[in-house]
Parts: structure tokens; sequence; C-alpha cells
């Protein structure tokens, strides 16, 4: 059976839900549960007081009436699943190793930042730097696959280094920014300047942007069959990019201003 | 040496005796069966015997564009030798002059293994700093741009240290013709067998040989006891009306599928009969002090 945590009321301040992934509550009673502290600030706050548990397999956790003050979730996760009904606050899934976690609203910013397995889907749209790092760290998602099905914020991607990120509605500005590797699929528009500085990888925009960049150059229309390959990947996961993958594609080398080596793809505009 | 007959067909007591080998295998896929058979037909060209190729290798089976990771036509090949650095080595040569080069094509492992042999990752050097990697589902692949586009690569492909080398089959005649059409009518039913090939040409060896010679330096030479031109002239294995020899070499990835293929190939020859095909069948052994394997012919039929 399924591990329920429904939220009493929305909390007071953020909360941080790291520990209340399926590797660090396996074996742990209810009694120890309820007693971790998830508070960000000095007053104390534990899962007994925020939440309702109902026991179950810690392999499965629910995480029902969820709100946007809830910060980490799913974070560091290496194995199970965690189904979230509701919005979700900064940096779900953060540093996941293994898993599934499924977020049923809309994510905050640096959801999947610095992912290195497992799989995401945000049901709603995600906010800014999606897999993308924190101050200080040299690179973003590594691994996994994110599923987007609204629309994703700037930045998304930001300096991602391997994995796959598929958005199944618009990003924002500067989408696939500094990407190292990896792909980013963006199945309809991108805001300006998509594969900003991007050295290497893959980025894949359905419909266009709003604006780009000049130091990306035109390779030509291709069918490729890499293209193919990831069709089959990622049809089960949203048919309709996968119809996308399918059609020829415009490819763009870049961002020339670095290393070049990038490419980013465009749905034919005619 | 004892003899019994099976629906008219004289079956040797004997036994073929067969090898360790190193296996690998590989998915070819292009535009068309065609050209993914093209590719596959001339990476396992010159590829019969390790003696002299390096390698043992064939055509497994045709895939059809559902049961290949790109959804095209596909053809599996099996390619064999006796250790790994030498099948690395011949697995890399042979994609890389055979299939790089075949136009649409892509290479994927076709065997699953707990150790791999470089695929892509010994071809992506082609690209020039041009390659490009891509990892999802759980699978590597190098994106390689070429004249026609980019050649797909997966990254690696599975070793299997369980396949078994040497499977044979001598089928025995009263003229040319009719045991040529015993051993076709053999190497249909072999062609069938998963997991195995038979790597002389259409299957079919002619030159069966002994080890050994007397010139110095040669270390194979003709199997004078099957010569049906050396009956009188040698000590023969050939009955008085015997005129013509074929044999079968198979190759498995596991000793029960040279089993399996010799089994076919007994059963299409018998099938047959000696009338229009082939009067007895032998097998080659060097008297079971060198091989493991010994597949009996009594036990087959």
């Amino acid at each position: 059976m399924t591990l329920v945590l429904t939220l009493r009321k929305r909390p007071e301040q953020r909360l941080d839900l790291s520990p209340l992934v399926p590797h660090l509550l396996a074996g742990k009673s209810a009694a120890s549960i309820n007693s971790i502290e998830l508070q960000t600030t000095k007053v104390r706050v534990t899962v007994g007081d925020a939440f309702r548990l109902r026991m179950g397999d810690a392999g499965r956790i629910r995480i029902e009436g969820a709100c946007e003050r809830l910060d980490g979730v799913g974070a560091g996760m290496s194995r199970g699943a965690i189904t979230v009904a509701g919005d979700v606050g900064i940096q779900a899934g953060r540093l996941m190793t293994g898993g599934r976690l499924i977020i049923g609203g809309d994510t905050g910013h640096w959801a999947a930042s610095g992912m290195k397995g497992g799989e995401i889907e945000i049901k709603g749209s995600a906010g800014d730097r999606l897999g993308g790092p924190i101050a200080g760290e040299i690179a973003g998602m590594r691994g996994g696959l994110v599923i987007v099905r609204g629309d994703a914020g700037a930045r998304a991607g930001d300096k991602m280094r391997r994995g796959t990120i598929l958005i199944e509605g618009s990003a924002s500005d500067y989408a696939g920014s500094r990407m190292i590797a990896g792909t980013l699929i963006v199945r309809r528009k991108a805001g300006a300047l998509p594969g900003y500085l991007m050295k290497r990888g893959t980025i894949i925009v359905g419909e266009g942007c709003t604006a780009f960049s000049p130091t990306f150059v035109d390779c030509g229309m291709h069918a490729l069959l890499a293209m193919r390959l990831m069709a089959g990947f990622l049809k089960p996961y949203s048919p309709r990019t996968a119809a996308l993958l399918q059609r020829p594609l415009r490819r763009y080398a870049g961002d020339m201003a670095v290393l070049g080596k990038g490419e980013l793809f465009t749905g034919n505009p005619d | 040496m004892r003899t019994l007959t099976h629906k008219g067909v004289r079956i040797d007591d004997t036994f073929a005796e067969a090898f360790g080998m190193r296996a690998t295998a590989v998915v070819i896929t292009a535009d068309s069966a065609r050209w993914a058979r093209q590719a596959a037909v001339t990476m396992t060209g010159f590829a019969t015997s390790v003696i002299g190729c390096g390698a043992e290798a064939g055509i497994d089976r045709e895939l059809t564009a559902r049961e290949t990771p790109d959804g095209r036509p596909g053809m599996r090949v099996l390619l064999f030798s006796t250790s790994t650095g030498e099948l690395q080595k011949q697995l890399a040569a042979r994609v890389g002059q055979c299939v790089l080069t075949s136009p649409g094509s892509a290479c994927y492992a076709g065997l699953d293994g707990e150790e791999t042999l470089r695929l892509g990752n010994a071809l992506r050097y082609f690209g020039d700093g041009w390659q490009i990697s891509k990892r999802f589902g759980g699978k590597h692949y190098w994106r390689i741009p070429v004249m026609d586009g980019e050649f797909v690569c997966e990254a690696a492909t599975g070793l299997t240290k369980q396949a078994v080398g040497g499977g044979n089959l001598l089928i025995m005649g009263r003229t040319a013709a009719s045991t040529l059409a015993a051993a076709e009518a053999a190497m249909k039913a072999i062609d069938k067998v998963p997991d195995a090939i038979a790597p002389f040409p259409g299957g079919i060896v002619r030159s069966g040989s002994k080890v050994g010679s007397k010139y110095k330096g040669v270390m194979a030479s003709t199997n004078d006891a099957y010569a049906p031109t050396l009956r009188g002239a040698v000590t023969t294995a050939l009955d008085a009306d015997v005129g013509s020899v074929l044999e079968i070499v198979i190759d498995g990835l596991t000793a029960d599928t040279v089993a399996n293929a010799m089994r076919a190939g007994i059963a299409a020859i018998v099938k047959l009969g000696p009338k229009r095909g082939a009067l007895r069948i032998g097998a080659g052994n060097y008297g079971g002090k060198l091989g493991p394997h010994h597949f009996h012919l009594k036990d087959l039929l």
C-alpha cells in the first residue's frame, strides 16, 4: 500500500521535503517518520505537524494537498516512486539518481537540478532553470529523463551535461543556455536565444523561437536516423513529440561564440 | 568404422569435434533490406576460417523493420574468433570498412552480454571531432557525420565466451551434383536455426583440410582421405560408390545451437534421400583430443 502524506494546511514557512524519499523512509515506523524535521527557519516543524500520515510501503509515497511552499520534493531520491497532487516549490527532484517522481501541478525553480538518473514528470509547468545547476556548481542535469507537460521558465536545461528534457509546451528565454551536452526538446515555441553559449548537445524546438542567435549557422534540412531512435524512445512518453522528431528538421550548429559543437533543430516553418 | 543406415542414408558412428570460441553479434540496418544485406554480406566476406581470415562470420537471420532498433529492415550478423583481442580487432575492422562505408547503414548491438566489445566506441574517431554521443533509454549511440548524412552506431555490443566453432558434417554422394543438392538442402535447414552460422561460401566448403602438410610452413592441406580422386592412392575414408564430398562447418553462440544446426542439416539430408542427395554422412574430428565439444551423429538423428 502507498504511504500517503496529506498536507494539513498551507505551512507558515517553506518546508524542506528532501528527507521524505523512499530510501530514507525505508524501515522507519510511523512515529519516527512523524518526528522528521522539515523546517527551513528557526521554528521547528516535523512531518507530524505538517502532514497527516497514512503508513504504507515507503517505496511508494503519495503527497496530497501539496503547495508551492514544499521545497526539495524527491530531492536525492534513488529508487521507488513519489507522486504529488498539487504544486511544489523549488528544487523538486534535485540530484535525483533513480526512481520516478510525478508532480501533478507546477514546480518552482531548479526542478531536476543536477539530476543524475530516474524520471520526473511535471504535469503542470516548471519554473526557471529546469535541470540547471545552483550557484557554484559546474554542471546541471547529468542524466535521466524530465518531462514537462506544460511550459518551462527561463534557462531550461542550463549547463545540462547528459540526459533528456522534454517540454511539451513552450520554453522561455535562453532554453538550453550553456549546455555542455544532452538533449532538450521544446515541442512548441522557445523564447529568445535558445542554445545561448551551448558547447555541445542537442536542442529541438518544434515551432521556432522569438529571437534567434546570429551565432548559430544553418546546416540545412535533415531527417536523421538519430531522431528516429529518439522518437522511438520518447513515443511512450509523448507521442506528439515522437511525431515531431520523425519529420525533417532544420539543423543549426552552434553556439559559434563558444565551441560550436552543439546543434539546434527547428521544425520547418515553410 | 561402424555405420548405421537411416532411411537409406548411411550415418557414420563418429562425431564432430568442436572448440570453444569468442563470439559477438551486431544488427545492421539500412533504408532497404537490399542494402542491409549488402552491408552484412560485405562485412562477412573473407570470414570463412579463423586460420586465414582472423574471424568466421555469417548472417544469422534477416530482421523485419519491427525487430530492429530504428524500425528499418536489418540483418543480424554473428562474428567468431579465437580470442577476445582478435574478435575486437576483426569487429572494428569489418564494421569500419564494410558497414560504416555502406549507404544509409546503421549498426547496433546484436547480443547482450556482461562483457562487451567496443563498436561505436572504436569507430567514433572517424568523426574527427564532429562525432556526437547520445545516451537515452539505457543505450549509448555514436553519431558520426558521413557524406550521406550520419552513421549511427551503438557504442558497444555483447561478447560471449560460450560460443562453439567447428561443428561439421561431411556429406558424401555419388556425384558432385547430387552431393551439392544434399548440402544445399542441409544449408536451407541450417539457415533457419537461430544463433548459428555456416561461414563458408553459401555455408558449404569443398576443400576440407587435414592438419599439417608435407611442405614446411603449411599448416593445413587437402583432406586426402576424403578426396575421391585419390581413393586408390592413399588410405581413403570413402566407399567405392562415393564420388564427391562436401562439408558444412557450423559455428554457434552455444554448444546447443551447434547441435541444433547439425541436427537440422542431417534431417534435411536424410529427407532428400540417397537417390537425389547424399549416400552417407560423416563428421570430422581429431580423435577427440583437441576440442572439448563432441557432437556424435547418432545422437542427432
